[in-house]
């Protein structure tokens, strides 16, 4: 069959998958953050901790919540890696460095996932299950949180408060992921994916060399890797690595899970503010951009432009023969698309133009449907700032869903959309302009000379801005100054945008609803999905064209 | 309740949430996805370990190894996997990607250097070398090639051991894996396998 049409076939299958899904899981999620009734564990769990499940949180109580809950995730995940050399099941590795231990544990906090060092020479059993899979379930929670409190304000009139934090903290974990990942981390071993503590086992090979086969508890940490979309990897190889990902079929399960929870979400949405239409607007924004992306980096790899792609016939450098280029190039887009990360093929390797396409997914905010929670919350904001454009073109004074969008609103939603891109620019230029960081890039960090090595440094800072962390790897991350800037951009690119959503929410939950009249601007039709999709473009092409200018485009074209 | 005090029981409420999430999410869910791994799917959970006639473990279905001397010369008795960027070749404790792009001059001399030595092992032109046999994998340590690589080596590995080439042709194309549920991923040949099968063939 021709490759083409593999690679729609297999697209076809993702979709019809995500279709089924969307609707009860859904549904299933608005239920969950909406009920009244708390299960017998969960009242446990709230006596445990000391909260009052049905007192209703401010806006500035609720992020008060989320901060302190992330701060203790952060010095817990710092501590058990300084404490490693103590720890039992960790294979005899030594405590991790300061500098390394900070960036990784602001990574699994913020759901990033960047990963500065090579997993299986670096964390023992009990730091990556203790701390990095307990972050890889709660950030996904605290990003599901964040999303609902938003989607509160938007419901709600006239009230003060968003919901309890704890309450849908618990909820998201215990209702949610807990039980989906522990069904899929069987499917995934079913498929091939390890699961033991067995440690490296050395093998006389076939040829009489010698082979250390690695082990350990993978399944469970793979499952919710990908279904809190949070990316980082059991191995170096991330999902690449044959024990993490071993066959076409679990490929296309890891891509599943990337994707359900984000693309569910419009719908709960929906259900929530009591108009599933709006919810399917959102969505519809989202696979748009979600199909040319896809489009466009497959077409790149399948091409295969370039000396070296030329040369050896096709794109599989970085490449792995199971995926072959249509389930990397899926793959990709899904990871960078949501705030996942993972990847099964080395984008480092890419084309030169096929390696940019995952960067302008993150460069749109991650919103195409984007992390679990921040993908909502981000494609909302956006949606705030169409309605807004849309205002100002037709003289009206903007509102979405029944909510005026004042002067305030629209503060926080284009301070908002200024974050990220500060952060990327600012850390890239950064790590040319100051003369002793740039020789430590040029001498140190960056593996491909020329226009490729400045697109290892955009790729970086826009990975960690946008809480994804995939990477043109070949960057060698762990040094001084990207454990600290890049630790720096993943916690004010997480937790700024987090204060901007809940402030907002907690000023839209307290206006009054306003009857739409003949003159209000619908935004359930394709009319508004095309006004959204053209935003989403705009804002990061205007912010992003002349940096990817000089590094991408100028190597591809 | 001053707004210090408030944000202090926060971080009291933190930390103990923190610990019980931990007991829960970090130790319940891997030790009872493990215990069941284990119990109902032990092969996969242990990662798939293969033996060879004297069912000695020689490694891991999944994980490619190297069929070459200690100077990285291939055997030419064995089909051989992908160039693989793991540590030296198939380091099971280094997995990697070249990471190298598309215009390094260091990739490109790689490429042609490895389309040459192949085409010379295999006796065949240059262009008759696909892409799989000259390019790193992502991992290091894809256990797999294509079928037209695996189809290449039938030639110069039934002369090396001796074997009618049908024989070996017939084997190989027994151990073509095809695409998962018809449409996902790229058709495979396993080399270890395929070696396992070639090595108790002769015996």
């Amino acid at each position: 069959m021709d490759s083409s049409l593999l690679a729609i076939l297999q697209v076809g299958a993702l979709a019809l998958v995500l279709v089924v899904i969307h609707r009860p899981l859904g549904d299933y999620m608005a239920r969950i953050y909406s009920s009244t009734k708390d299960l017998r564990v969960e009242r446990g769990f709230y006596r445990l901790i000391g909260v009052d499940a049905h007192s209703e949180q401010s806006w500035m109580a609720y992020l008060r919540s989320v901060l302190a809950f992330s701060l203790v995730g952060v010095l817990l995940v710092y501590a058990l890696q300084r404490a490693q050399a103590v720890l039992p099941y960790s294979l005899g590795l030594p405590a991790i460095p300061e500098g390394l231990s900070f960036n990784t544990a602001v990574s699994f906090v913020t759901n990033t996932n960047w990963q500065s060092y090579s997993p299986e020479a670096t964390m023992g059993y009990t730091v990556q299950l203790a701390g990095l899979a307990v972050q890889n379930f709660v950030s996904a929670a605290v990003g599901i949180a964040v999303a609902i409190a938003l989607v509160r304000g938007l419901a709600r009139t006239r009230q003060g408060t968003l919901g309890n934090f704890w309450v849908d903290l618990t909820r998201g974990t215990l209702r949610l992921l807990l039980p989906l990942a522990a069904l899929v981390a069987i499917v995934l071993i079913a498929g091939g994916v390890i699961q033991n503590f067995a440690g490296f086992t050395d093998v006389t090979t076939l040829t009489g060399g010698t082979q250390s086969i690695p082990g350990g508890p993978v399944a469970s940490q793979e499952a919710i890797k990908m279904l809190g979309t949070n990316g980082g990897g059991f191995f170096n190889a991330n999902s690449a690595h044959p024990f993490e990902n071993p066959t076409g079929f679990t490929n296309l399960v890891q891509i599943v899970l990337m994707l359900a929870i984000p693309f569910s979400l419009p719908r709960t949405f929906g259900v929530m503010v009591g108009d599933r239409r709006q919810g399917y607007a959102i969505l519809a924004a989202m696979a748009a951009i979600f199909v040319v992306s896809l489009t466009a980096l497959t077409l790149f790899e399948l091409n295969g432009a370039g000396t070296a792609p030329q040369l050896a016939g096709a794109a599989m450098e970085g490449k792995e023969t199971r995926f072959g280029i249509a389930g990397s190039t899926l793959f990709a887009t899904s990871s960078t698309l949501t705030s996942t990360g993972a990847v099964n093929s080395m984008h480092d390797s890419f084309t030169s133009l096929g390696g940019m396409m995952p960067m302008i997914n993150m460069m749109l905010g991650e919103v195409a449907p984007g992390g679990v929670g921040s993908g909502l919350y981000g494609m909302l904001i956006l949606a705030v700032i169409a309605v807004f454009i849309a205002g100002l073109l037709v003289g009206r004074t903007p509102e979405y869903l029944g909510k005026k969008l004042g002067p305030r609103e629209i503060k926080l939603a284009s301070v908002y959309i200024l974050v990220t891109p500060t952060l990327v620019l600012a850390g890239t230029a950064l790590s040319f302009a100051i003369p002793a960081v740039r020789a430590d890039v040029e001498a140190t960090s960056i593996l491909n000379p020329g226009l490729h090595g400045l697109s290892e440094v955009l790729y970086a800072f826009t990975s960690a801005a946008n809480n994804n962390g995939s990477a043109f790897a070949g960057l060698t991350a762990n040094t001084p100054w990207f454990n600290t800037a890049l630790g720096v951009a993943m916690l004010f690119g997480r937790f700024i945008p987090i204060v901007l959503v809940l402030a907002l929410a907690g000023s839209l939950a307290s206006q009054p609803k306003i009857p739409s009249t003949a003159g209000t601007l619908p935004t359930h039709r394709p009319q508004f999905v095309g006004l959204l999709v053209g935003v989403t473009i705009i804002v990061s092409a205007l912010t992003y064209f002349p940096v990817l200018a000089l590094a991408p485009l100028a190597e591809g074209l | 309740m001053s707004s210090r005090s408030r944000n202090g029981r926060q971080y009291w409420v933190a930390v103990r949430a923190m610990v019980v999430l931990t007991v829960v999410l970090g130790i319940g869910y891997t030790a009872v996805v493990t215990g069941i791994g284990q119990l109902a799917l032990p092969a996969q959970a242990s990662g798939q370990l293969v033996s060879d006639a004297d069912g000695q473990v020689v490694g891991s279905a999944l994980i490619g190894q190297s069929f070459t001397d200690a100077d990285g010369n291939a055997l030419p008795q064995w089909f051989q996997s992908r160039p693989s960027a793991a540590g030296s070749g198939y380091d099971g404790t280094a997995s990697s990607g070249s990471n190298l792009g598309p215009e390094n001059a260091d990739l490109i001399k790689a490429i042609g250097d490895r389309r040459a030595a192949v085409a010379k092992l295999e006796g065949v032109s240059e262009s008759e070398v696909p892409a799989d046999a000259v390019t790193a994998s992502a991992s290091g340590l894809d256990p797999q090639i294509s079928p037209e690589y695996a189809r290449l080596q039938v030639a110069r590995v039934a002369e090396a051991r001796d074997l009618p080439e049908a024989k070996v042709s017939a084997l190989v194309e027994s151990f073509i894996h095809g695409r998962d549920l018809g449409i996902l991923g790229d058709p495979t040949v396993n080399v270890l396998e395929l070696n396992l099968a070639l090595a108790s063939m002769a015996h």
